[in-house]
């Protein structure tokens, strides 16, 4: 087949199974969009209002998909509004695929108009990346980029095509990428390490399993579940572990970190033994390093080495797909339940209910709660609801209080902590998951710096349930400026406009709420829409998210008030 | 506290455009100064090599030579400590010709360097002397005072006194093809 570079990068992505793609077409990638056009009864593009949009719409459904999802722009100012989301998805390890075009191979380095060397400034922040010149490269380099983007711990991949690469024509063939030999994206799972694991893991009085996104990515829901319930062991969850196993079930016993629960936070000091799952003991979850679980023999099942040691030092690596090894691992442990040191954690529980959780859900003032409004959509989706949540107050309190009955069913923007995700990302997660009702939660400050995709859900009319959490505040930096910073609030404050005639202009149903009494059938009505819609929640300005723990203080600091 | 040592990162790799770049982004993130650096072609077709020296703790070492490993188009990466390897640095001095004969004593310090006279010519000459940095030092100290015109010295270069197995990853690699 003699065809373009262009059209090659379309037969491309066909052949990797993609059917949708993100982006904004510019100058330089204006040949691939000429294919686009051609190909758009196999392959739909999402025209987003900013190429930043573009990322974290890719983000959104390579989440809820588990594929890998693909973003494209132009070269110059289009490349460089990518790099948040790229940013986000190699610190998220999100499966990501990122085409920029770029000025003509003759062009490169003469500061030609919307030349940039993407290359350099993306590649910190991405898994790989590579810069096309002739368009014979294509299909071996889009095949490459796939594989290392989906395969290992996922990540972003961005690929830079020349324009001069996008017209020439050449003899298309295809072949997917099964290995290449500088590259090992899982380590071998050895048979020892399973063994001491085991051992360590039977003889432990009082383990505590803390889980991260690797049980998601690693599609290891169920062997996890099953390990957790044949050795008993009570196991909470990082930002990007939850929704790995159900909320309610007996054995979950709530987030760590700095505004997770309070027992999972006390008791990594106090347990006897620490299985870290697909989890990077991040500075958000650990606090302190120098005084966290030191009492503990540690076992940190990972498929990325470079993360063994890195923060914490584990007595056993299992190195490895968590998929396999806690499948290994499972007749190797026996049967067991530590009901008195489960206990500890329910009696810890009861007394963050009582100090923050029940002012949080059932308040008595006058004003609304984040908290209350997370407990409304939880009422009226029954916990199965795709929940999206940007970065902030809004956040941590959705995260804490929503409920999740299935996996994947969590996006948000954790390592990076990017305001602005949200929104975009719902786009994308209802897209990879469009049997599901999907909600984002936003706050009016990261809601406001990706506002404008509101046209591209009124453009594809795309079902999202947006909910807005506004205090007009940028809220979490207000409640660090309250406590550390001697209530200085430095610009933090907002004046916001109407977002109800906003969402309105945008053709979306829309509608406010600031009295209790409104906010259930607010949110009833906002999930029985089978069109897109925003709810704007007016809630009290200055709440805190409790529990805390201060920055750089230890996991046994946490505090409740 | 740790003590820092110096430590000579090898990497193996593909030899693609931006591998570069990656490598030095690893050292810039985490604000680490690199003491030499230098690239050239392995004792393997097309398998590129990185000599990379740094000072720094083992516990810091060992994270940054994860980090490198972990980069897609490298194929391998050790580091080792001054013992584990043989290296060598080159140095390049050019002095004025007339040095060599106004200033008598300037014969002897060549002599005693055994450094080589790689080229003269009415104006200047050129000596080149290869070993350890502090053999390269004196040289550079002795002949400092006779006016050196430019002087320069190369990254280091080693080979380790153990075992690499590159051939062996790859050939296992094709193997399982």
């Amino acid at each position: 087949m003699h065809i373009s570079g262009a059209e090659a990068v379309i037969r491309c992505l066909l052949e990797e199974g993609v059917d949708l793609v993100y982006g904004y077409p510019g100058g330089a990638i204006m040949p691939i969009y000429d294919e686009l056009f051609k190909f758009q009864d196999q392959l739909n593009h999402v025209l987003t209002r900013h190429e930043q949009g573009a990322t974290h719409m890719a983000q959104g459904y390579a989440r809820t998909s588990g594929r890998v999802g693909v973003a494209m722009a132009t070269s110059g100012p289009g490349a460089t509004n990518l790099v948040t989301g790229i940013a986000d998805a190699q610190i998220d390890s999100t499966p990501m695929v990122c085409i920029t075009g770029q000025v003509a191979a003759h062009l490169l380095g003469s500061d030609a108009f919307q030349e940039t060397d993407i290359i350099g400034i993306s590649t910190p922040v991405t898994k790989w990346n590579y810069q096309v010149t002739h368009a014979e490269e294509i299909p071996e380099i889009m095949a490459k980029a796939f594989y290392i983007a989906r395969s290992g711990r996922p990540g972003p991949v961005l690929i830079d095509i020349t324009k001069n690469a996008q017209f020439d024509f050449f003899d298309f063939s295809y072949e997917t990428c099964t290995g290449i030999r500088s590259y090992v994206p899982k380590p071998t799972l050895t048979k020892e390490t399973l063994i001491a694991a085991a051992e360590l893991i039977n003889a432990a009085k009082k383990p505590m399993i803390v889980w991260g996104q690797g049980v998601l990515l690693g599609n290891a829901e169920e062997e996890f579940k099953a390990l957790v319930e044949k050795t008993g062991i009570p196991a909470a969850w990082t930002i990007l572990g939850l929704s790995g196993l159900p909320t309610a079930h007996p054995l979950n016993v709530g987030m760590v970190g700095m505004h997770g629960n309070y027992g999972p936070n006390l008791l990594t000091n106090e347990c006897d033994l620490l299985l870290a799952i697909g989890m990077r003991f991040d500075d958000r979850v650990t606090g302190s390093l120098d005084t966290y679980a030191k009492q503990a023999k540690v076992i940190h099942f990972e498929i990325d080495p470079a993360e063994v040691n890195k923060n914490v030092t584990a007595d056993i690596a299992v190195l490895g797909d968590c998929k396999e090894s806690l499948a290994q691992l499972l007749p190797l442990v026996i049967a067991n339940s530590h009901p008195e040191w489960l206990a500890v954690f329910e009696g810890h529980q009861k007394t963050e209910y009582q100090k923050v959780i029940h002012q949080d859900l059932n308040p008595t003032k006058t004003g609304l709660t984040m908290g209350e409004a997370v407990e409304a959509i939880n009422r009226h989706t029954g916990g199965d609801a795709v929940i999206v949540t940007d970065v902030g107050q809004h956040q941590m309190v959705t995260c804490r209080y929503a409920k999740f009955v299935k996996s994947k069913s969590n996006v948000t923007s954790g390592g990076l902590g990017t305001m602005g995700f949200a929104l975009p990302a719902a786009i994308g997660a209802k897209m990879g998951a469009p049997e599901r009702e999907v909600v984002a939660v936003i706050g009016d400050g990261g809601y406001q710096m990706t506002i404008q995709e509101l046209g591209t859900i009124f453009q594809g009319q795309i079902p999202v349930k947006i909910v807005v959490l506004n205090n007009d505040f940028l809220g979490m930096v207000r409640q660090w400026q309250q406590l550390f910073f001697d209530k200085r609030y430095a610009s933090t404050e907002m004046i916001n406009p109407d977002f109800v005639s906003i969402a309105k202009a945008y053709h979306i149903d829309a509608q406010s709420v600031s009295k209790r009494e409104d906010l259930d059938g607010a949110v009833q009505a906002m999930i029985a829409s089978e069109k897109p819609y925003f709810l704007e929640v007016c809630v009290e300005k200055e709440d805190n998210v409790f529990p805390m723990i201060p920055s750089g203080a230890s996991v046994s600091d946490i505090r409740l008030e | 506290m740790e003590e820092k040592q110096l430590y000579t990162i090898s990497i193996y790799s593909e030899n693609n455009i931006g591998l570069l770049n990656r490598i030095s982004a690893i050292f810039l993130k985490r604000h680490i100064n690199i003491e030499s650096f230098s690239t050239s072609p392995s004792e393997i077709k097309n398998v590129f090599r990185f000599v990379i020296v740094v000072q720094m703790t083992q516990t810091k070492i060992k994270k940054i030579v994860g980090q490198i490993e972990k980069q897609v188009d490298v194929i391998k990466a050790f580091y080792h400590t001054d013992e584990e390897t043989i290296f060598q640095e080159s140095a390049l001095y050019k002095v004025k010709s007339s040095a060599l004969f106004e200033e008598r004593h300037i014969q002897n310090v060549i002599k005693e360097s055994h450094a080589n006279i790689v080229t003269v010519s009415p104006e200047f000459f050129v000596i080149e002397k290869t070993g350890f940095r502090h053999e390269t030092e004196k040289l550079y100290n002795d002949l400092a005072p006779y006016g050196l015109l430019q002087f320069v010295r190369s990254g280091r270069i080693s080979v380790t006194k153990s075992k690499m197995g590159i051939s062996e990853i790859l050939n296992t690699f094709k193997k399982n093809k």
